[in-house]
């Protein structure tokens, strides 16, 4: 499996550290119910098809990336940087 | 007063075998330079009269011993030179945090595709390229510095797994060129 | 037998080779099986479960049954195939699977009760009695079963791994290959071009033929000498390609060595990781067996692997071959051998409207239907109308007609396409992205088919590359139709293999669908058809047309098994390549590394890092003499310990102060310039992630310090949080662990020392930071102590790292002091009460550590709404404790009420961390335990069933020494 890194171009996957779904972006309010909390940090809907996760390009160049891909066909739709697209 | 000696991350001498040439490499200052948001504009300007500007991702440049490799986003090394003032920007002094490592001969693509997976043709990573990606399981910032020749910076705590993996890729190839003569 | 001008192997060039322990003459170029053959050997092994004596069925990686153990002094290889392993001066080699010698073989008795050992005997048989099943029955079947053995030593041969990129990756140098190599490399794309044989060329090796109007030979010859002389073709030979990934990745093996005899730093095998932008799979296709009665028999072999012999080895592979062919293509190898002068008894083509033009006996809509000869072929029978008759004959050459060889097409789950026109499975288009099937194993069968489907995808490849493709023309060659009737089993008295390499029948195969295992995945699962090394090449589409037709469905309806990688068996060791001693993970180094060793300091590993463990002084026998000495030097004088390895980042900018507030739960933005905090940092569950230091070097300057274990994982933490959540704050931060070399000196002469060294006197508040000058460098001061006592950190840039070390341990020596190692630091934390990563073990709360208080009520940070979640505080939970106890306790063991029974429900707490005091003079440990801090004074029942303690403890405060902190603040 080859990611298209924003930064660093076309790298084998040994280089990231996988992390699991984008969820993690949308940090809930400080005073959010803890059901929103529990829903940040443990429920999960394990798409068949199209999902979005995050992965550390670690051995590169240390960005956290947003991978848009078909977890059926392996496709990859999407490589973008986080920080990019959080920066206000 | 103690008498501190400054010592090299690496005391091995240069080695050659397959027609490559593995040796350690003393670049001089290593600064890092990290752009603040905002910033581009004031370090484009404090790097000017160094006659280099900021690189774009997986490039590096020279002029004279002044060399500014990328090293990440908004970041990149400047090298062989005490940083000038620079405003807009996090510098950081790495000059002991690595250790510079040149392999270079007819073969040092083929060495370093046993322990990098990365695309090293000439057209995929032509000289002026800069890279920053593993070394086996070490990470580093490689540098093709010549069509056949590359420089590789690892941290220091690993120069010597970084020599040791490199010296017996040597071995190995120096072997396979055995079979074939 | 050889025969005399036939061949391309090189009879200048003798070789000897053993099998079996007796030595046999061949050519350089010969396979092992080529030179068994040449020297008239046909029996090279024993069936996997009914050990009936076999030979070799094949000319290529498929080989089933010619499966040896090569052997050298070092060691040992088993299930090799023949048909690959090229000979060398030398080479060693021995049949396996068998118990006694290969002639007589004792459990060639299975053969005989064969009629119990059907498919599911062993589900059915060995059930009861159960405890039978460890002692009696597993050891035996053990015994009997399995193929090769291992030395039972580590392998020492060197082993490499590799990494290639190419535009366009051609797997196969037949025709298709040849000729898609071809029209690539003139239009300057960079081509791999890669084949398992050691030459190029494929069939046309075997089949011979024109090409243009020039043999195949020359034709092959040209193409390679102008391939190779090419700077962007890379022709790689002996590789198999064994594997088709994601994102048009491949694995390839080469056999780089194993062709010679051992020799130092050769890599026996490479693993390729090979990019391409694009593949054309030239992969031919298999020809397959029929199952005949008694088609197992030393002799039985294929057609095209007769052809081969004949053609490219020069071994006659019989003196009387019969052919039994299904299909036009085979009786190609009929007139060979006659013109060689090889005599064929017969052509038995089941097909009666077949043609019957050939210089021998042609016997129409016949079939063979037994075979004699008890170590080889003697004699078969064949059936003809309702006669039956015998013809003798010491080679059958079979053909059942050819699959393609699609596997690769399959490996991202394509599934393959039945084609009626062929009686065989093509690729499905597009089942691999970037992946074209041509030439045969898209089955085109011809020469012509070959060549103009290898062209034609070349150049789509070059038009999806954006590259111009040049004139190649394309030269006229044989087009020969290729027409079959499908045969796949033949009724008749006596076991019709299917498998070979697992010796199942077709017999099995029924039984499977009798007994419900109706579904192709099921059958596999029931008989073990396929599961061999050969993975099924020989087998997978005649046994699953024998499963169509027991349950009456048609052969596509029926389907395939999954084709997984790898294509052929791959070694452990290749795959693994360069991960052996100290390939398995860098090693770290320290500064201070040699001084330790000087010192005969036995070095641990802390994570990738070699720290002393501790200074062993003459006179000492065990470590714990030398770990209480440094503790009590520490405690009455001074220590001095390399700390390097903790986590060192930079952080810098006007919102640094902002981030520390996020990411740590307590407060660092009231940090005064020059001042030290220690803080606490959890993940987003609440739950502690790591601890350390954080030193405010200006206003707009921080230096983190993280624990060594936890220094990558914060350094990502940290990433996650700026880019994620404030990615355009004024802060960046970098790594600056390795740019530092940092030494802890504690103690209450820790002052003295360092006023010896530095140009200035020590004027350092507890927590205080200052620049100092050491010697003429620019360093840093930290009043920091993870001992109790007075304690400074020094750091210096790590190339002054070694002599600064030196220079202290020196000083430290001629006032009582000297280094301290790993055990003492240990123990002089676990009296202090601080916390490593033995306790913030991933499943601890600041509350459970007792720093709840620690979290700012006037700030969010990460993990702080998190750990306010219900069950993460309270009594319920397991509590930060000291243990205290007169006798050893152990990191590990688990926490009971006294009086209440030893189970898991009534489980208290564990410990995390012990060691004996000097000090104290008692064991102490630190552990967690149920409402822990109401229980002080208590006593817990501390029990390790593994170790076999069972003690009772005293719970205390963590704090063992200096409750107040005096010492530290001196």
């Amino acid at each position: 499996m080859r990611l298209k890194c924003p930064l660093c171009g076309d790298r084998d996957r040994r280089e990231f550290y996988y992390s699991g779904t984008d969820d993690y972006l949308n940090r809930p309010a400080a005073d959010a119910p803890l059901s929103a909390w529990d829903d940040h940090l443990h429920n999960r809907t394990n798409p068949a098809g199209l999902t979005r996760d995050l992965w550390y390009h670690e051995q590169g160049c240390a960005q956290w990336l947003a991978v848009t891909r078909n977890t059926i066909t392996h496709e990859i739709m999407a490589v973008d940087l986080v920080a990019k697209e959080r920066a206000k | 007063m103690p008498e501190l000696i400054a010592k090299a991350a690496l005391e091995q001498a240069p080695l050659t075998k397959a027609g490559v040439t593995l040796a350690a490499v003393e670049i001089g200052p290593i600064t890092s330079v990290a752009v603040l948001p905002g910033g581009a504009k004031a370090v484009a300007k404090a790097l000017k009269p160094l006659g280099l500007s900021f690189p774009a991702p997986n490039t590096w440049a020279a002029k004279g011993a002044a060399r500014i490799v990328w090293t990440g986003r908004d970041q990149a090394f400047l090298m062989g030179v005490v940083p000038p003032t620079l405003d807009g920007v996090a510098v950081t002094d790495q000059s002991d945090g690595w250790a510079g490592l040149s392999l270079s001969g007819p073969g040092a693509e083929a060495a370093l595709a046993r322990l990098v997976a990365l695309d090293l043709r000439a057209a995929a990573f032509p000289i002026g390229s800069a890279a920053r990606v593993g070394l086996n399981h070490m990470s580093m910032v490689l540098l093709r510095v010549a069509e056949e020749a590359f420089e590789i910076y690892v941290f220091r705590s690993m120069a010597r797994t970084a020599w040791h993996e490199l010296a017996e890729v040597l071995d190995r190839l120096e072997a396979r060129a055995a079979l074939k003569a | 037998m050889r025969i005399d001008g036939k061949g391309i192997i090189d009879r200048t060039k003798p070789l000897h080779f053993r099998f079996d322990g007796r030595e046999y003459p061949a050519f350089r170029g010969d396979t092992v099986a080529s030179a068994l053959l040449a020297n008239g050997v046909r029996l090279v092994g024993r069936s996997f479960k009914y050990h009936r004596p076999r030979g070799i069925l094949t000319a290529g990686s498929e080989e089933p049954n010619a499966l040896v153990e090569v052997f050298g002094k070092t060691n040992q290889t088993p299930n090799v195939r023949a048909t690959v392993q090229e000979v060398f001066n030398g080479l060693a080699a021995r049949s396996q699977n068998r118990m006694g010698s290969l002639r007589f073989d004792l459990l060639a008795v299975n053969d005989l009760v064969s009629p119990f050992l059907s498919a599911g005997f062993y589900y059915k048989t060995f059930m009861w009695p159960r405890a039978f099943w460890e002692k009696l029955y597993e050891p035996l079947i053990r015994r009997a079963a399995g193929l090769g053995s291992l030395s039972g030593k580590h392998d020492e041969g060197t082993y490499e791994k590799a990494f290639a990129f190419c535009d366009l990756l051609v797997i196969g140098a037949g025709p298709a290959g040849l000729m898609a190599a071809l029209v690539a490399a003139r239009a300057g794309a960079d081509v791999i071009l890669a084949d398992e044989n050691p030459l190029l060329g494929g069939r046309l090796l075997s089949d011979g033929g024109m090409i243009g109007n020039e043999p195949a030979a020359i034709w092959v010859a040209g193409v390679e000498a102008e391939l190779r002389s090419l700077p962007n073709v890379r022709i790689m030979t002996r590789t198999s390609v064994t594997g088709a990934y994601d994102g048009g990745t491949y694995g390839a093996l080469e056999r780089v060595g194993l062709h010679k005899s051992a020799r130092s730093n050769l890599p026996r095998e490479c693993f390729w990781r090979i990019v391409a932008g694009r593949a054309i799979l030239a992969s031919g296709a298999m020809e397959r067996p029929i199952a005949f009665p008694m088609n197992d028999r030393p002799g039985v072999m294929m057609a095209s692997a007769v052809r081969t012999y004949l053609n490219r080895y020069g071994v006659a592979t019989g003196r009387r071959v019969v052919l039994f062919a299904n299909n036009d293509a085979a009786r190609a190898l009929a007139r060979d051998l006659m013109a060689a002068g090889v005599q064929v008894a017969a052509i038995i083509d089941p097909r009666p409207d077949a043609s019957s033009l050939e210089d021998c006996p042609v016997h129409l809509g016949a079939e063979v239907v037994g075979t004699r000869g008890r170590h080889g072929l003697r004699e078969i029978t064949v059936r003809k109308g309702g006669d039956e008759f015998r013809i003798e004959s010491d080679c059958l050459a079979m053909s059942g007609g050819w699959n393609p060889t699609l596997h690769l097409t399959c490996h991202l789950n394509g599934r393959p396409r039945w084609s009626d026109d062929l009686a065989a499975f093509v690729p499905m288009d597009a089942a691999v992205p970037g992946l074209v099937a041509v030439g045969a194993a898209n089955g085109s069968m011809s020469t012509h088919g070959a060549l103009t489907t290898g062209k034609a995808a070349a150049e789509a490849a070059l038009k999806a590359l954006g590259k111009k493709a040049a004139q190649v023309a394309l030269p006229a060659s044989e087009d020969a139709p290729y027409r079959i009737t499908p045969l796949w089993a033949v009724e008749g008295k006596g076991r019709a293999w299917l498998d070979f390499a697992n010796d199942v029948t077709t017999k099995d195969v029924r039984l499977a669908a009798r007994e419900n295992y109706a579904s192709v995945e099921h059958m596999k699962r029931y008989t073990t058809q396929g599961m061999a090394p050969d993975q099924g090449k020989n087998s997978n589409v005649g046994a699953l047309a024998v499963l169509a037709d027991a349950t009456g469905r048609s052969i596509p309806e029926t389907g395939v098994t999954t084709f997984r990688p790898p294509f052929v068996p791959v070694s452990i060791a290749s795959m693994g390549a360069g991960g052996k001693g100290a390939g398995f993970a860098p090693q770290r180094f320290l500064t201070s590394d040699q001084a330790s060793r000087d010192r005969g300091a036995p070095m641990i590993e802390a994570g990738l890092w070699y720290r002393p463990s501790y200074f062993p002084k003459p006179g000492e026998t065990t470590w714990r003499e030398a770990c209480d000495r440094e503790v009590l030097m520490v405690r009455g004088a001074v220590g001095v310990a390399d700390v390097s390895t903790l986590g060192k980042i930079d952080i810098q900018g006007r919102d640094a102060a902002k981030f520390l507030d996020f990411v740590y739960t307590n407060t660092f933005s009231t940090l005064p310039v020059g001042r030290v905090r220690y803080g606490l940092m959890l993940r987003e569950d609440g739950h502690v992630l790591d601890d350390g230091t954080t030193a405010r070097l200006g206003d707009t300057h921080f230096l983190m310090t993280t624990t060594t274990a936890a220094a990558g994982l914060v350094m990502r933490h940290l990433d996650f949080v700026h880019q994620a959540f404030c990615a355009d704050w004024q802060v960046r931060f970098i790594s600056v662990t390795e740019a530092w070399a940092q030494f802890a000196v504690a103690g209450p002469k820790a002052r003295m020392l360092l006023n010896s060294l530095l140009e200035a006197p020590v004027d350092l508040p507890f927590m205080g930071v200052a620049p100092v000058q050491v010697g003429g460098v620019l360093g840093r001061l930290f009043r920091i102590s993870f001992s109790g006592e007075e304690g400074y950190e020094i750091a210096v840039p790590t190339r002054y790292g070694e002599t600064l070390f030196r220079d202290l341990l020196a000083r430290a020596e001629t006032t009582g002091g000297g280094p301290y190692g790993m055990e003492a630091l240990n123990i002089l934390r676990i009296e202090k009460g601080f916390i490593t990563h033995a306790e913030i073990h991933g499943r601890v709360t600041a509350f459970d550590i007792g720093m709840e208080k620690m979290i700012s009520a006037r700030k969010d940070c990460i993990g702080k709404a998190a750990a306010t979640r219900p069950g993460l505080l309270g009594p319920d939970r397991e509590q930060l404790v000291g243990l205290k106890a007169g006798s050893a306790m152990t990191a590990g063991a688990h926490l009971f009420t006294p009086g209440e029974t030893v189970e898991r429900e009534n489980d208290q707490g564990y410990v995390t961390s012990v060691g004996w005091s000097p000090v104290i003079g008692a064991w102490l440990g630190l552990g967690f335990l149920r409402d822990g801090r109401a229980r002080h004074g208590q006593q817990v029942r501390l029990v390790d069933h593994l170790r076999g303690m069972d003690i009772l403890c005293e719970v205390c405060d963590p704090v063992f020494h200096d409750p107040e902190g005096g010492k530290l603040r001196a």
